[in-house]
């Protein structure tokens, strides 16, 4: 079963209206059993193995084991999102460990401005202009037929 | 059964799908939105912050143009998809997205640069990136821009309403909440589709709990596709599919082996079938004019491996990362460096997988696979429909008036750009047919185009057009149908008793109604096995067409007994309704056009051959009436507004 949770690391995210993994999976399948505070993956097979919900749990109670229908058992591949990089840790199925860390962002969360930077240009409704251009195309006018 | 609640939402423009085109059209509509006093708002059925083709990551920006010009990309597209494009499209695209990828930088994505400061291309258009967090910092901009309280997340979009005094004009849009029981009704003057493509239309290669690991999301059910059809839009080359060749199962991108460490495949016992066949005589140049450009078209490389793997049967085709790799420390000047450039290249190619496949990681990790050590199989995978990607389905729209001939003019320019035949009702990304390689780039750029146009419209059409409300009632009523034929039969069942059933997602027998997952898998073979699928090694005829149309039919009356038990099964059974009108629409367009023109999307064994003189000409286009569930098939002409270059580098 492609994502699962581990019963006794999950919180049921304190008992919020909403929980991180169902927040966020792409696909509907995190659903909180309200009896036992604890959640699970509803529909294993309709999982695209997209880790969304094991990078957000934040008591990392979500994992993955790879599809039973063509991977061998033994093997994880195991994330740890930062704020600004991400660390992952791949145990291979004869026991090879490999490291890798990536960056993930350059800006701080919460700070993308819609413009990328580039301000408001002169663009109307009656032109070609998208409203950062042509600013944003780092160019002095947008192409256009005959050019 | 549980009581539901009408909410209502009226605003001047609406975003349907917030993936990269709908975050595309999330910052530019609020900018124009704004600067003309006018609502604008987004919805989606997951949370923007990782819904869509890029929740996982990508590795790769697919589309930069860096200095060549929109014809130089247009040169590639067109034979890419062997001559069908439209060139104001495509071009429309790529005269825009060197800004919305300078944009993407600014928002905090790390693109890769060299020692110089320039950014590292893949290939001649693909730039790499550390993509893990491409949607969420999209998407943190997208929520910036519209602000928070326009932002519906977690709304099921199921049909669009139109003008009650004019069908050819867009006035609403219905849906459900899946958090609760919620039936949204959306009041709008204009609104951009942009809710993906679709996938398990074809039966998937793995078919247990590898069910959801096609290439494309589980979660893109056609939805665009669905919304715009049923609104009486115009659609366009519905009959062509995304086969992409990907590594064996995991469906790991190959990209970077094939362009950045230029690695080879053969067949298995070594023969280099690209190269022979690009010789004097050789099966490329059974396709003129197509088969002799570089890059070889998408179809045509899937085309030579299929030959491979399915005629001569000297399968599996094998990717042969060990040589590359050696290849390339070979070129090294001493040990020390050797072992430094093997581990950058590690890292890399590592990364390429867990940025946007994580799958691929495990498999590799499962099975003890060291790329450095011996090759890896690749492999054809089922059918999808992708607009933005190799394919090319999607609506019919109206262009931008400025890249057009006095021709083109005639047939491609409408008003306002990307709003498809019916008014009011704009589409992007996978959403907009016939202007293909856009990726998530150029999704996100022709969003934008959509949400300006898409403004200015509502700026020129102020009265809020109105639906007919006994229209809305029966569209309540059909919403909640498989959640009423649940509880007047569930007595029925495999599953224990009516009070306390099993809880195991295990499917339960029912002679009253289907379950959704048994309509998906209902589809699944019928699109297999009839309509050219891998089971069929992607073969279809007349005849199998003519049977995939019979048995489409009787699904569909099955639709009407589709079952739920809750919001999530509900969801789920109107996917699947989503995906059988694309399935259909997509048999009718392969029927329609009588000519073999992507081998290796999928061949008609009743007309093998590319028919250049008659289909090279035309697009295949179709109109549905909902009300008659009919389909009026049309072609269009293909105009060029330009005469375009050899293109070298992919
Ligand atoms: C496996 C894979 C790898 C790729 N690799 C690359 C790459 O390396 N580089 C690159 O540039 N591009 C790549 N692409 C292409 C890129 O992902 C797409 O071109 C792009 O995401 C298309 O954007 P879109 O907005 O049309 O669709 P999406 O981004 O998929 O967005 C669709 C949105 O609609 C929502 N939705 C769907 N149905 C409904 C409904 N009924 N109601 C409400 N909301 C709905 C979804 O939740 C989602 O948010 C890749 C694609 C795939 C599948
Ligand atoms: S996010 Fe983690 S802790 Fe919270 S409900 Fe899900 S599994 Fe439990
Ligand atoms: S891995 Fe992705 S698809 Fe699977 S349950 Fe987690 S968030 Fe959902």
């Amino acid at each position: 079963m492609p994502s699962f949770v581990i019963q006794e690391k999950c919180d049921g995210c304190k008992g919020g209206d909403k929980t991180a993994c169902m927040y966020i999976c792409p696909n509907d399948l995190m659903v909180l059993d309200v009896e036992r505070m604890k959640a699970y993956n509803s529909e294993p097979d309709m999982c695209w193995e997209c880790y969304n919900c094991v990078k957000i749990c934040p008591t990392q109670a979500i994992e993955v084991r790879g599809y039973a229908d063509f991977c061998p058992l033994g093997a994880s591949v195991v994330p740890m999102r930062g704020t600004e990089d991400i660390m992952w840790t791949v145990k291979f199925r004869g026991g090879t460990v490999k490291r890798f860390k990536f960056p993930i962002r350059t800006t701080a969360e919460g700070s993308a401005k819609p413009d990328g930077g580039y301000g408001v240009g002169p663009g109307t409704l009656n032109d070609q202009l998208l409203f950062t251009e042509p600013a944003s195309l780092k160019a002095n006018k947008l192409w256009t037929l005959g050019d | 059964m549980i009581e539901f609640k009408t909410k209502e939402v009226t605003t001047d423009v609406l975003i349907i799908g917030a993936g990269m085109a709908g975050t595309g059209a999330c910052v530019e509509g609020a900018h124009w939105a704004k600067a003309n006093n006018l609502k604008i708002m987004v919805v989606d059925k997951a949370a923007m912050e990782r819904s869509g083709a890029v929740g996982m990551g990508l590795s790769a920006i697919n589309q930069y143009q860096g200095e060549n010009t929109p014809v130089d990309y247009l040169s590639y597209v067109r034979q890419d998809l062997m001559g069908l494009c439209r060139d104001d499209l495509v071009m429309d695209i790529s005269r825009h997205v060197n800004g919305t990828v300078h944009m993407f930088e600014g928002f905090g994505l790390p693109i890769w640069k060299d020692a110089d400061g320039n950014y590292v291309h893949e290939g001649r258009w693909q730039l790499m990136i550390n993509g893990e967090s491409y949607k969420a910092i999209v998407a943190e901009a997208a929520k910036n821009a519209i602000g928070m309280d326009n932002v519906i997340e977690r709304v099921f979009v199921l049909r669009l309403l139109l003008d009650k005094n004019d069908k050819k004009k867009v006035a609403g849009a219905i849906g459900f909440s899946v958090r609760d029981p919620e039936i949204y009704v959306f009041k709008f003057k204009s609104c951009i589709v942009c809710a993906g493509g679709a996938v398990h239309v074809f039966r998937p290669r793995s078919t247990g709990e590898g069910l959801g690991r096609a290439w494309y999301p589980p979660w893109n059910s056609g939805s665009s596709s669905y919304l715009t059809t049923t609104a009486g839009a115009e659609m366009t080359s519905q009959e062509v599919v995304f086969i992409p060749a990907r590594f064996k199962d995991a469906y790991g991108p190959v990209g970077a082996w094939f362009l950045l460490f230029k690695a080879t495949a053969t067949s298995s016992t070594g023969f280099d079938y690209m190269a022979e066949a690009m010789k004097e005589g050789g099966e490329l140049h059974n396709w003129p004019p197509y088969g002799k450009v570089k890059p070889i078209p998408t179809c045509l490389r899937n085309h030579l491996m299929m030959i491979e793997m399915f005629q001569k049967g000297d399968g599996p085709i094998l990717m042969h990362t060990d040589k590359a790799i050696a290849t390339i420390a070979g070129k090294m000047p001493d040990e020390k460096a050797k072992k430094k450039e093997l581990k950058k290249l590690e890292a890399e190619a590592w990364e390429d997988f867990l940025d946007m496949t994580i799958s691929q990681a495990i498999l590799w990790a499962s099975k003890d696979v060291f790329p450095e050590e011996g090759p890896s199989e690749i492999m054809p995978s089922e059918p999808y429909f992708i607009g933005s990607h190799s394919g090319a389905s999607g609506a019919w729209v109206s262009g931008p008036e400025d890249l057009q001939t006095a021709e083109s003019k005639k047939e491609y320019f409408w008003g306002y750009n990307r709003m498809t035949t019916v008014k009011g009702l704009f589409a992007a990304g996978d959403g907009v047919g016939v202007s293909s390689h856009k990726f998530s780039s150029g999704s996100f750029t022709e969003g934008r185009i959509a949400a300006k146009a898409a403004v200015k419209y509502a700026v020129e059409n102020p009265k809020m057009p109105e639906f007919d409300a006994a229209e809305v009632a029966k569209f309540k009523e059909k919403i909640l149908l498989p959640m009423k034929h649940y509880e007047a039969h569930k007595d029925y069942t495999t599953l224990g008793t009516a009070t306390k059933k099993y809880t195991l997602p295990v499917e339960e027998v029912n002679p009253n109604y289907i379950t959704p997952k048994m309509a998906i898998f209902r589809l699944n073979k019928i699109m297999d096995e009839y309509a050219g699928g891998v089971g069929s090694q992607y073969t279809c005829s007349a005849t199998t067409l003519n049977i995939a149309l019979k048995l489409i039919k009787l699904l569909k009356e099955d639709l009407s007994k589709l079952a739920a038990r809750n919001l999530h099964e509900l969801m789920r059974c109107w996917e699947n309704i989503h995906r059988t009108q694309i399935a259909e629409a997509h048999v009718r367009h392969k029927l329609f056009r009588e000519e073999t023109r992507w081998p290796g999307y999928y061949y008609r064994s009743d007309c093998k051959k590319m028919d250049e003189s008659k289909w090279g000409k035309v697009f295949v286009n179709s109109v549905y009436d909902a009300e008659k569930d009919e389909f009026t098939m049309l072609t269009r002409p293909i105009i060029h507004l330009v005469d375009i270059k050899e293109v070298v580098g992919q």
